[in-house]
């Protein structure tokens, strides 16, 4: 057994850095201050391949394998968490508009998803359907040549720009998956602010006013909306938050050793206390751990093995919570400086509580992951 | 051909059906095992197991209602396959 990078893998890694440390880390705690991804950086990561990378390249995708892909997470998300955030929704909708689309539709509109030209979002959650979701009350009814689509979303990130959104509504009691592009008629949205994690996500309510699409833009076959179309969409989610996750473990790691190798207490550098070192164990040892399940993940991904899913939801559960941990650790670590705006850790620990809530919270991964034992190793 | 292949089938779905001894013709939704996680499974199973692709046409819940009515989706599909390969030749 091998667990180890190629050189390849290893090169795109040092592409992925190279890309954070110019493009986001010196304007992540901007964006947050600000509640927006700006539109530049955007237009950035579609330059260098980075929506869509892990669809094929037939449909305009990177082409990317599952490891190099939750490596360019693993960077983003140490990087800025809103800014990964985009990579996750952009890439659930196209992949499984790639996966369970008409050939129709796929010719319409995956290329232009797959390069990243337009972006995509995922309206699934409601007001009063969340870990819930088959308890969505958006309807949608067959009129002619056209669905038209009736109810309300929240909490949809990247709402505010997106282009696309993939839209679970229930037609005659069949759950359903339809893409409503932004200008169709009946369609508006809001901004959601004052947002504590993910600031700059852009987050947005939305309403379907009577909301007509043409009937091409069905995702799937009716009923099979929430098992098939959005369960593809939040494998890939959970698996881009596993490793958004360990990005900000990683990060929380950096920002400690740094920090306790040139704060002094007591007379010496606060790393050389015992009690700081336990912490720096756990997020070290925590950080490699999730890393390495995400590995195993992403290689039975790759392997297309069937058993992906149910170590996709181990990585994922896993991986938030670690971040969760570091996160909490890294601003005790800074005591009243890792309070304050000047460090970043207190991003970190905003950001890391959103990781075991969204893509299935921690309690539906518990539940889940129990559902479905893995095999042996 | 046919008994390997729901043999294998029977295989893999054993791992979730525990304590069970599933027949052929039995109704695994009726179960009540299946969840949205192994829908997926199952689809991600019979392509790579199999060498096929379920498209959009194929999600139909008789196409994965038994043992048998996968195993006949497989040879649908595995014969369309064949079809178009030879098609493509000629």
């Amino acid at each position: 057994m091998k667990t180890e990078l190629s050189e390849t893998q290893r090169q795109a890694r040092l592409r992925f850095r190279e890309f954070v440390k110019e493009r986001v880390l010196p304007y992540a705690p901007g964006w947050d201050r600000e509640e927006r991804v700006p539109t530049e950086v955007i237009d950035c990561l579609r330059a260098n391949g980075y929506l869509g990378a892990p669809l094929p390249a037939e449909c305009g995708g990177g082409g990317m394998d599952a490891i190099t892909y939750g490596l360019l997470t693993e960077e983003i998300g140490r990087g800025c968490s809103s800014l990964r955030s985009l990579l996750t929704v952009h890439d659930m909708v196209t992949l499984a508009i790639w996966r369970w689309g008409s050939r129709e539709l796929k010719a319409k509109v995956a290329r232009s998803a797959g390069t990243g030209e337009t972006l995509c979002a995922l309206a699934l959650t409601e007001k009063e359907a969340g870990s819930d979701a088959a308890s969505v009350q958006t309807v949608a009814i067959k009129e002619g040549d056209e669905y038209v689509i009736s109810g309300g979303k929240k909490w949809i990130t990247f709402g505010q720009v997106a282009d696309f959104f993939l839209v679970l509504a229930r037609m005659e009691d069949k759950l359903t998956a339809f893409l409503v592009p932004s200008d169709a008629p009946g369609f508006s949205r809001r901004p959601i602010r004052g947002i504590v994690g993910a600031r700059a996500s852009l987050l947005a309510e939305m309403e379907f006013n009577r909301c007509r699409i043409p009937s091409l833009n069905i995702v799937g076959r009716p009923g099979f909306g929430l098992s098939h179309v959005f369960s593809t969409a939040l494998d890939l989610g959970r698996y881009s938050v596993a490793w958004g996750s360990v990005g900000i473990a990683q990060a929380c790691l950096d920002a400690c050793l740094e920090y306790t190798a040139s704060r002094t207490q007591g007379g010496v550098l606060i790393r050389e206390h015992q009690l700081i070192q336990r912490k720096l164990t756990d997020m070290i040892v925590n950080t490699r751990a999730a890393r390495l399940l995400c590995y195993r993940a992403g290689y039975l991904r790759d392997t297309g093995n069937p058993a992906a899913m149910s170590e996709t939801l181990i990585a994922k559960y896993f991986a938030s919570l670690a971040a969760v941990a570091a996160a909490n650790d890294a601003v005790h670590l800074h005591g009243a400086n890792g309070l304050t705006e000047e460090y970043s850790v207190a991003r970190y620990l905003r950001d890391s509580k959103v990781m075991e809530i969204i893509e299935g919270s921690t309690e539906i991964q518990q539940i889940a992951i129990a559902k479905n034992p893995p095999g042996e190793l | 051909m046919t008994d390997n292949r729901r043999a294998r089938i029977k295989e893999f779905l054993s791992r979730y059906f525990r304590n069970h001894e599933l027949k052929d013709d039995e109704d695994i939704f009726a179960l009540g095992f299946v969840n949205s996680l192994l829908a997926l499974q199952l689809v991600s199973f019979v392509e790579n197991e199999f060498g096929i692709t379920i498209e959009d046409e194929d999600l139909d819940f008789e196409n994965f209602r038994t043992i048998q009515n996968m195993d006949a989706l497989i040879e649908r599909k595995t014969a369309d396959g064949e079809r178009s390969l030879t098609d493509a030749v000629n």
